[in-house]
């Protein structure tokens, strides 16, 4: 049984934006600072509330990507195109704006430290986010667990956090990364652009009879097919956790 | 507003507004089809007014919840049980046997 965590019944609270990254082209982490931010599992989501000046005001979940690290949070968002939130997220929100937000939430689709269970991780575009809160909590509590991920990503231009998942890829240990790339794959690449499929899961993940603990994140297309192809070649669906991005938007 | 469904992991901000503990990794029920699972793995629509889950297994309406100013109503009929962790006490005195 997950331990559950007493959340108390939340309320609003208010972040105020520190910092702003470029990580693409098109997708930004925001740094924020939350005064009194209770810390947060690897995997838990914020849900920020955001209102026009019309006093219209409207809610939308985003993952949290950093480990706990006192009242500092960043989050990453990818723009929808036509999204309604999201695009002022990725490019208007600016330092020292204000955001308002509920969390953290979700006790589900999350890693905990000191199970030792190995740990296999799959993202498709954006889904990445929460399994790199993953990444960086098992690195900040010296955990041993060991981890694979496999990334589906459009092309290597759209790969987040590309330098810092090459140096943890050769930093730490127990960490292997597989990088998928549906459009385009760079040259010398060992496996040509195209979907994920069984026979890179099978090679870049662990045997089900490793009984890992597995992550699956992504726009609802990827994720329906990625649960899939793991149950097919023999994961246990009660050991595969997925989480659905709604949107349409950034197909990986 | 988004096309695609949602999973029950999106139910965790709005119910966390009622309950005191985290009900997507509560196991839920179908009154229909008796599946038992973490109410995550429910399909969320959320265009419509207020949130609607349904079962993953026969799709029939396990949960709504809408909200209004000050108010909230939650309609569980889909549901035969809700099972959620009960975290200890850290206040409560040992269980004291006879």
């Amino acid at each position: 049984m997950a331990r559950a965590a007493v959340l108390g019944r939340l309320s609003w609270r208010v972040g105020t934006v520190i910092e702003l990254r470029d990580e693409t082209p098109t997708a930004r982490t925001i740094v924020l600072d939350v005064p009194g931010w209770p810390g947060h599992a690897a995997g838990q989501h914020v849900d920020l509330r955001l209102t026009a000046p019309d006093g219209y005001s409207t809610e939308r979940s985003y993952s949290i990507a950093s480990a706990p690290d006192g009242d500092r949070l960043e989050l990453t968002v990818e723009p929808i195109p036509d999204g309604e939130v999201s695009p002022y997220l990725a490019g208007v929100l600016a330092s020292g704006d204000q955001l308002e937000l509920r969390g953290p939430v979700g006790g589900w689709f999350v890693w905990r430290p000191g199970t030792a269970d190995p740990v296999f991780l799959v993202a498709g575009g954006s889904g990445l986010v929460p399994l790199m809160a993953m990444i960086r909590a098992r690195e900040l509590t010296g955990d041993e667990s060991p981890f694979r991920l496999v990334y589906s990503v459009r092309d290597p231009a759209s790969i987040l956090y590309a330098d810092e998942l090459r140096r943890r890829a050769r930093d730490d240990r127990g960490l292997d990364v597989t990088c998928a790339y549906t459009r385009m794959a760079p040259p010398g690449s060992p496996r040509p652009a195209g979907r994920i499929d069984a026979s890179l899961l099978i090679a870049a993940g662990w045997p089900p009879d490793r009984r890992p603990a597995v992550f699956v994140c992504g726009p609802t297309g990827f994720v329906e097919a990625a649960a899939n192809l793991l149950v097919d070649i023999g994961h246990d669906p009660r050991r595969v956790k997925t989480e659905r991005f709604g949107s349409t938007g950034g197909s990986p | 507003m988004s096309q695609l469904p949602l999973d029950g992991n999106a139910l965790a901000g709005p119910l966390s507004e009622v309950f005191s503990v985290d009900v997507t990794s509560a196991i839920g029920e179908c009154a229909h089809c008796r599946r038992r699972g973490p109410m995550a793995e429910t399909v969320v629509y959320a265009s419509a007014p207020g949130l609607v889950a349904r079962c993953p297994n026969c799709e029939a309406v396990v949960l709504r919840l809408v909200r209004d100013s000050g108010r909230a109503w939650l309609d569980l009929r889909g549901l035969i049980c809700l099972q959620l962790a009960i975290p200890p006490d850290p206040e409560a005195e040992p269980a004291n046997g006879t």
